[in-house]
């Protein structure tokens, strides 16, 4: 067994917390400049505005957005790992409210959904644990804001409707909330499963890297499908018309029961923030 | 264009909707939570925490400044959410409106009734818009952390006029653009 103090992991996941409210991903940063040249006018201006606020976040590590969002972290631990002092997810919600704290990051969670009170240092986080061969630990980190959050969607469709219900479905998602969620979107489909990890896979897609290939070429060819579609809704960056609404498709798929299509949109803003760090 | 706070209270109907504008002057930041307070507030016959008239509301709720700097990352959140709170707040006087995101058509119709204007920034670009902050005064709901409300004083803050106080709407503008191509 590798042994691996759980301080190890508080302070891997407060220094993910900063960078990753710090720092746009490349490749999220990549997608925005190839369609600044697609776009004129107020659309250009937006991007232009998204980008340079990236660079001004980055050199002055201010976050690149107020909504420094839920803390959402996608584990993986290896069997072969044994956690010293502690448990990982006390370990996480250490660094985390170290992290938030440390950083001048927004604390955005409340402990209870009715009475509403902020808990300060943007605990609890949320926590998605699977368990793999190795003696690593690989931990990734999503800040996801509220606003993009908000405008995710799910159903459970019949399976008569197929490819042509799914897609009627994310294009509805989209059309209807897209424009209040800070676009170009990122959009992650779940297909499958059930109720309760149809939404999971969903989330799970914003994390593929923009511009990388579905496993299947048929997914592959919905996701291009999806996305030409989306962009011909004329939602554009912020809601102001353009051709660019959407960054990328994810789609993720589970098998599911004869009687059920459950279909899942998590909608991710341009603000795509993730980070991985392995131990 | 540059504009004032000044010229934009005696001449609202200058804003087009789709015109870009860089705002100058004094604004309040206000989200779910404080809206809510407010109109309580105003229900009880109790005075709202700053003065409602002509008054431009910021639907924002910073991230913490760090020490030396004037205010954190401070980008608009989602306006959709204060939409049942928006008429009553319009008719207390309220004549500006910055967030982002589509307004619901009764918003729409009490921007017009009451010759408001609503504006958008532009999301997830908050460390940009810090930059026009100068100076942040916090005036009350101390106890809602993000959500308390904000006195600021910003200079140039980039904005593009989404419903203008002829009730013009940016976002069903684009709407009937994407019908007409459909259509065709």
């Amino acid at each position: 067994m590798r042994k691996i103090k759980s301080e190890t992991i508080i302070n891997v996941v407060e220094n993910l917390c900063a960078e990753a409210n710090f720092e746009l991903p490349v490749d999220v940063l990549k997608a925005l400049e190839k369609n600044v040249v697609l776009e004129k006018d107020t659309a250009k201006d937006i991007l232009e505005e998204i980008i340079e606020n990236a660079n001004i976040a980055k050199e002055e590590r201010i976050p690149l957005c107020q909504d420094t969002g839920t803390a959402n972290f996608f584990i993986k631990v290896g069997r072969n790992v044994d956690i010293v002092d502690g448990d990982i997810c006390t370990a996480i919600n250490k660094g985390v409210s170290l992290g938030y704290a440390n950083n001048y990051l927004r604390g955005s969670i409340v402990s209870d959904p009715i009475e509403r009170k902020n808990t300060k240092n943007n605990t609890p986080a949320n926590i998605y644990i699977d368990i793999v061969s190795g003696d690593k630990i690989e931990i990734t980190f999503l800040p996801k804001g509220g606003g993009s959050e908000n405008a995710s969607a799910l159903k459970m469709l019949t399976p008569s409707v197929g490819w042509d219900g799914i897609k009627e479905f994310v294009l509805s998602a989209v059309g209807e909330k897209g424009r209040n969620a800070c676009p170009p979107l990122v959009v992650g489909v779940g297909v499958g499963g059930d109720f309760a990890s149809v939404g999971l896979m969903s989330k799970k897609a914003l994390l593929r890297e923009i511009g990388s290939e579905n496993e299947s070429a048929f997914y592959g060819k919905k996701e291009i499908e999806l996305l030409n579609d989306i962009n011909k809704l004329n939602i554009g960056p912020m809601g102001m018309g353009g051709k660019t609404t959407a960054l990328a498709v994810f789609i993720e798929i589970k098998p599911a029961h004869i009687a059920s299509l459950p279909v899942a949109v998590s909608i991710q803003c341009h603000s795509c923030r993730r980070k991985t760090v392995i131990i | 264009m540059k504009i004032g706070l000044r010229d934009l209270v005696l001449n609202p109907e200058i804003l087009k909707a789709g015109r870009r504008i860089l705002l100058s002057g004094t604004v309040y930041t206000a989200r779910d939570a404080a809206h809510k307070r407010i109109i309580a507030m105003l229900n009880s016959g109790d005075a709202a925490p700053f003065n409602l008239k002509n008054a431009v509301i910021y639907y924002c709720g910073p991230s913490p400044a760090k020490p030396g700097a004037v205010i954190g990352a401070c980008g608009p959140t989602t306006s959709s959410r204060m939409d049942v709170f928006t008429p009553k707040i319009l008719e207390e006087g309220v004549k500006f409106l910055i967030g982002k995101g589509a307004r619901s058509e009764a918003v729409v119709n009490s921007i017009k009734e009451n010759g408001a204007v609503y504006l958008v920034a532009t999301g997830g670009a908050a460390a940009l818009l810090s930059k026009t902050v100068k100076k942040a005064d916090l005036i009350a709901f101390e106890d809602l952390g993000p959500e308390a409300v904000y006195k600021l004083e910003v200079k140039d803050m980039p904005l593009i006029v989404a419903v203008d106080s002829t009730g013009s709407n940016i976002f069903e503008l684009n709407r009937t653009v994407t019908s007409q191509k459909s259509t065709h």
